[in-house]
């Protein structure tokens, strides 16, 4: 049952994901990558990390996709058009991906020794154990990120509030 | 086995929830009607109960009109991501006491661990529906009602998020059934909305919850007057038909999880006074009748309010939203926290 539902939605991650490269229009695109975030919260859940996968819907398909769409729609993006690229991106672009590819699949290879590795059926993390860590153990990192969001936040409005407006 | 109860247990309550749909239009007109001194519909059966049914059939027979400069996929696919929204959502909810029977759990269809956060969830995605339908008719009024909506939509979500930290705070949980079971000890007293001092978060809610569903007085979305029609300006038949369901399945959720999280769901307002009937039957309805009681409450709030509230203008409506509900949300927040921590 895991295992069908494993490849059922990693079929549409990777199917959202070409489709996403291969689509003219940016609403498409957009759309394809809110295929690809849903499908992933979904083998999150299969893995048993079931705030990690509602977080992923709520926060990337649910606010930073419609943010998205909201611009593509504000702003009416037409097709884009098509070019043939340039010679250089093809010749450093295909080694250069195949490398990229290499180095993470070794990483992560090397680091599932250390890290150890969860398979489909385990048993859940529930929110508390995933809050316990987070506000216990990982406190001081996890309140660096919050800062930095805010020092995030606090730029945007500096850079867009205009000159002579208070 | 367990997928076969599963699957009936599905198909039991959207047939019920699409039912109280079409008589929640119908209550809807009856009572807005009377707020204006009119009648409402009144021919077709007695007191125009028969007139859903006829309406459904009128929708259902309509010529099915795709305008020519459409984006055709998107136009199409528009009003299935709002109806699918608005049913998925109602998966979550348990109307019951849960009661096991041969390993099958009566009156919800799923409990999960976080059942809240799924409903957050869906309703962040159910912007879609509205937005796609807007951008795809290519048209104007269209395009402007979906935007507003999607706007209106991201900015009252947060406060929507925010009402709800304060009763997960108190229970400590997510399921939504636990979120009950923790307010059923003293009837109306362990309620969130008066013992658990969630009046608040209650308001807060139920106002966002408003503005989510695209409801007066935040109906701007589809503001007659100034859009025609808004995002559905361009539909007709029964994709028009489908999101008029969403929007009235979006209501009914919205009483339900209101009536689940502040006013203890299918638990009876006097606790343990009344002591819980011996005979089984009713020993699960009568929580089901509690449970439908209170969302009728709400419903009944919705109606009210759409007919005695004008409209806000667009930039009260932000300001409403992120100037007070924001920052009174956060305050219940560190309030509730606070006496949490230090009872």
């Amino acid at each position: 049952m895991h295992l069908v539902l494993f490849i059922i939605f990693a079929g549409f991650c990777l199917a959202g994901a070409i489709n996403l490269l291969l689509q003219t229009h940016p609403i498409n695109s957009a759309l394809s990558l809110i295929v690809v975030m849903s499908s992933l919260a979904v083998l999150y859940l299969l893995l048993g990390a079931e705030f990690l996968a509602i977080a992923q819907i709520i926060v990337y398909a649910g606010a930073v996709m419609v943010l998205f769409t909201f611009v593509v729609m504000l702003l009416n993006v037409g097709v884009e058009e098509k070019t043939h690229g340039s010679k250089i991106a093809k010749a450093i672009g295909f080694p250069a991906a195949v490398v990229i590819l290499g180095v993470i699949a070794t990483v992560v290879l090397e680091a599932q020794k250390s890290l150890g590795q969860v398979s489909l059926s385990d048993g859940i993390t529930t929110t508390q154990n995933l809050s316990r860590v987070l506000f216990r153990d990982m406190l001081l990192p996890f309140e660096l990120t919050s800062v930095l969001i805010l020092i995030a936040i606090l730029g945007a409005v500096a850079l867009a509030r205009k000159e002579g407006h208070s | 086995m367990f997928l076969l109860f599963s699957i009936l247990k599905v198909v039991v309550v959207t047939v019920v929830l699409l039912t109280a749909v079409a008589y929640t239009v119908l209550l809807e007109r009856k009572l807005v009607g009377r707020i204006q001194n009119r009648w409402g519909p009144s021919r077709v059966g007695p007191f125009g109960l028969l007139q859903p049914l006829v309406d459904g059939l009128k929708l259902f027979l309509k010529e099915d009109m795709i305008p020519t400069n459409v984006y055709k996929p998107l136009y199409l696919l528009a009003p299935l991501i709002a109806l699918g929204c608005a049913l998925l959502s109602i998966a979550v909810v348990p109307f019951g006491e849960p009661i096991t029977w041969h390993g099958v759990k009566f009156f919800e269809i799923a409990d999960l661990n976080i059942g809240l956060l799924i409903l957050l969830g869906v309703t962040s995605i159910s912007v879609y529906g509205i937005a796609l339908a807007g951008w795809s008719s290519n048209n104007k009024y269209s395009l402007l009602g979906a935007l507003r909506s999607s706007a209106q939509m991201i900015s009252y979500e947060l406060a929507l998020g925010l009402s709800l930290v304060g009763v997960v705070l108190r229970t400590g949980s997510f399921s939504l059934a636990d979120i009950v079971k923790a307010q059923s000890v003293h009837g109306i007293a362990s309620w969130n909305v008066f013992g658990g001092g969630q009046i608040i978060a209650f308001f807060i809610y139920l106002t966002a919850a408003y503005a989510e569903t695209n409801r007066a007085p935040f109906d701007l979305p589809e503001a007659e007057t100034e859009l025609t029609g808004g995002y559905h300006t361009e539909y007709s038949s029964m994709k028009f038909a489908m999101f008029f369901m969403a929007e009235y399945a979006n209501m009914i959720t919205v009483g339900c999880v209101a009536t689940l999280l502040f006013l203890g769901g299918w638990t009876s307002p006097f606790g343990d006074l009344i002591p819980p009937p011996q005979n089984i039957f009713l020993h699960a309805l009568i929580p089901i009748l509690w449970f439908v009681a209170k969302v009728f409450f709400f419903l009944f709030l919705y109606i009210w309010v759409r007919g005695t509230l004008p409209r806000f203008r667009y930039d009260q409506l932000m300001g409403y939203g992120w100037k007070y509900l924001v920052p009174v949300a956060m305050l219940n927040i560190v309030g509730t926290s606070l006496v949490l921590a230090f009872p």
